[in-house]
């Protein structure tokens, strides 16, 4: 089975700008991934390669198998690419778009699904106005419609939730999740970490260029991210060992960061041998953003 | 099939949504040329033998609309899609450099075709025009907005700017179709202007079409044609090349 994205030592300069140094990048088919990283990164860069919209100085990129440049009509029919620009044709309604999209795609009548994509993604009523007539979150929209008409084994989204309601936002991800179960290989950039991190099983880091972690996101989470553990002692001091460990002080509560759960017990043992109580305990969840802040900032 | 014909009808589409902009104006445009050219120079311009001047002067008013029209709609339509970034729609399909060509080429000939038919059913209440070889008339129509549409295509994927789209059709595209004989013949001309004349490939696309209606012209139509077709196919063939090279498309 050929991996959905295959992307070896792809570089890439625009002008004096090294947009791409390097990347290397396997995405196996059914995966739900994340292409992270600061803007300038290069993530839309290496979409644009991948989908044709741009050519890469060295390397070589495949999806399913096909090279995009010695295979581009297979490889172009294999990828559904939604831009990050908000990008339209000021001629035409969305139903055309849509129509034409599909023609563009050696699809005949391909009715049934486009009402489906208008109805899923909450379009229904907008199908006869003109795409320049809609707000910024229905253009997005329409982008993504226009991605999906011929049913893309391999579906990339550039920053899809841009500019989106809530509402949306959800019944979007609803629906690509669904695509995701029916078999198709999402990829997507965002900058909302807590979708990645809900959404994604993993993560590629990109920053100026490079792939700086690659990992499932359960892995990333527990090798950058730091449990941030809350304590309100009595009487309210701390043992000299646990002082490396502390992170700041309100009053009678310390902040500790710690890399593994099974550090807590440790902290918990030593109170309890110097008789110190603990009154209250607050323990929060490692996220993505502190990850991605770490890596950012190395 | 269906990737091209989509983007062919797309293209029609675009300039048909809009036809008081592109059909009718420019129609309204060349007949005020027509009624100004032919009121004033009536009387003064020596064509041929047995021709009026207004019936001479139609069929070259008919040619110089139909290429600018020609021009205009695939330069037109590349250069809004480039600079608005709507031009993605057709780089991320699976279509081929050669169908990119064939549908703006073919939806150009389109918009020629319509406009330079507006014009010249519109010409008809002012002279009678006979038609003598319509095959050549007609080959030279399309052959003529056909290189204009490869020129379209060629100077959009040039241009990085509205304002330098507009300098190819001001300075070479406007004076090219002014200067080619639209407006008298160039065996009128001195000797020298008539050598200039010949090495401007528009000059055999009105003398040939005007070849078409009259039967008579300024060069032997099988040379103006073989000039045409010689243009058309180097035009093409750039065109070609540029659109699978990706030039300033594909970053
Ligand atoms: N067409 C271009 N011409 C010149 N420089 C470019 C071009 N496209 C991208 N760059 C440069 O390449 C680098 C990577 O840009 P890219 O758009 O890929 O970043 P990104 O990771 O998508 O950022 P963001 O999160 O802001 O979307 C940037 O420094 C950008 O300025
Ligand atoms: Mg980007």
């Amino acid at each position: 089975m050929f991996p959905a994205i295959e992307i070896r030592q792809v570089h890439k300069r625009f002008g004096n700008v090294q947009a791409l140094r390097g990347v290397d990048l396997s995405i196996q088919q059914g995966e739900f991934f994340a292409l992270l990283g600061p803007n300038g990164a290069g993530k839309s860069t290496l979409i644009n390669i991948l989908a044709g919209l741009a050519l890469a100085d060295s390397g070589y990129l495949k999806v399913l198998g096909h090279d995009v440049r010695a295979n581009y009509r297979e490889a172009r029919r294999s990828i559904g690419v939604v831009p990050q620009e908000l990008v339209y044709d000021a001629f035409f309604t969305v139903r055309e778009m849509l129509q034409f999209q599909s023609g563009y795609f050696n699809l005949r009548d391909n009715s049934a699904w486009i009402d489906e994509l208008l109805e899923s993604l909450g379009l229904a009523d907008k199908a006869d106005v003109y795409v320049r007539s809609l707000s910024g979150g229905m253009k997005r929209r329409v982008l993504v419609a226009q991605a999906l008409v011929h049913k893309p084994p391999v579906i990339v989204l550039d920053e899809p939730t841009a500019g989106v309601d809530v509402e949306l936002r959800q019944s979007l991800w609803a629906f690509i999740r669904r695509l995701n179960r029916e078999g198709h290989t999402i990829v997507l950039t965002t900058h909302y970490l807590e979708e990645a991190e809900t959404l994604c099983s993993r993560i590629a880091m990109l920053k100026q260029g490079e792939i700086v972690a690659l990992d499932t996101t359960a892995n990333l989470l527990n090798r950058y991210a730091a449990i941030q553990v809350s304590i309100r002692l009595n009487p309210p001091r701390l043992p000299e060992s646990l002082q490396p460990l502390l992170c700041g002080q309100d009053g009678e509560v310390f902040r500790f960061s710690l890399k593994h759960h099974a550090e807590l017990e440790d902290v918990l043992r030593t109170l309890r041998m110097e008789e110190i109580r603990v009154v209250e305990l607050d323990v929060s969840k490692p996220d993505l953003e502190d990850v991605f802040l770490r890596l950012v900032r190395s | 099939m269906t990737g091209l014909w989509t983007l062919f009808y797309k293209e029609i589409l675009r300039f048909w949504k809009v036809s008081l902009q592109t059909i009718l104006s420019p129609v309204v445009t060349t007949l005020l040329y027509l009624l100004i050219f032919s009121h004033v120079l009536e009387e003064h311009v020596l064509v041929y033998p047995g021709v009026n001047y207004t019936a001479f002067l139609i069929p070259g008013l008919v040619m110089m609309a139909m290429l600018q029209n020609a021009f205009a709609n695939s330069s037109s339509s590349l250069i809004q899609a480039k600079m608005n970034g709507s031009i993605v729609f057709i780089l991320l399909p699976p279509l081929a450099y050669w169908e990119f060509f064939t549908a703006y080429v073919a939806a150009s000939v389109a918009r020629g075709l319509v406009v330079g038919l507006g014009v010249g059913l519109a010409g008809l209440w002012f002279a009678a025009v006979p038609l003598v070889h319509p095959l050549w008339m007609l080959a030279f129509a399309l052959l003529g907005s056909a290189m204009l549409g490869a020129m379209g295509i060629i100077s959009s994927l040039w241009a990085e700017s509205y304002d330098q789209m507009s300098a190819v059709q001001n300075f070479i595209i406007v004076p090219l179709t002014f200067l080619s004989g639209v407006f008298y013949s160039t065996a009128s001309l001195s000797p020298l202007w008539r050598g200039v004349s010949r090495f401007n490939p528009f000059f055999y696309l009105i003398d040939g079409f005007r070849y078409g209606f009259f039967g008579a012209s300024d060069v032997s139509p099988l040379f103006g044609l073989s000039i045409v077709a010689t243009c058309f196919l180097a035009l093409s063939l750039t065109t070609l090349l540029l659109l699978k090279s990706g030039y300033k498309l594909r970053k």
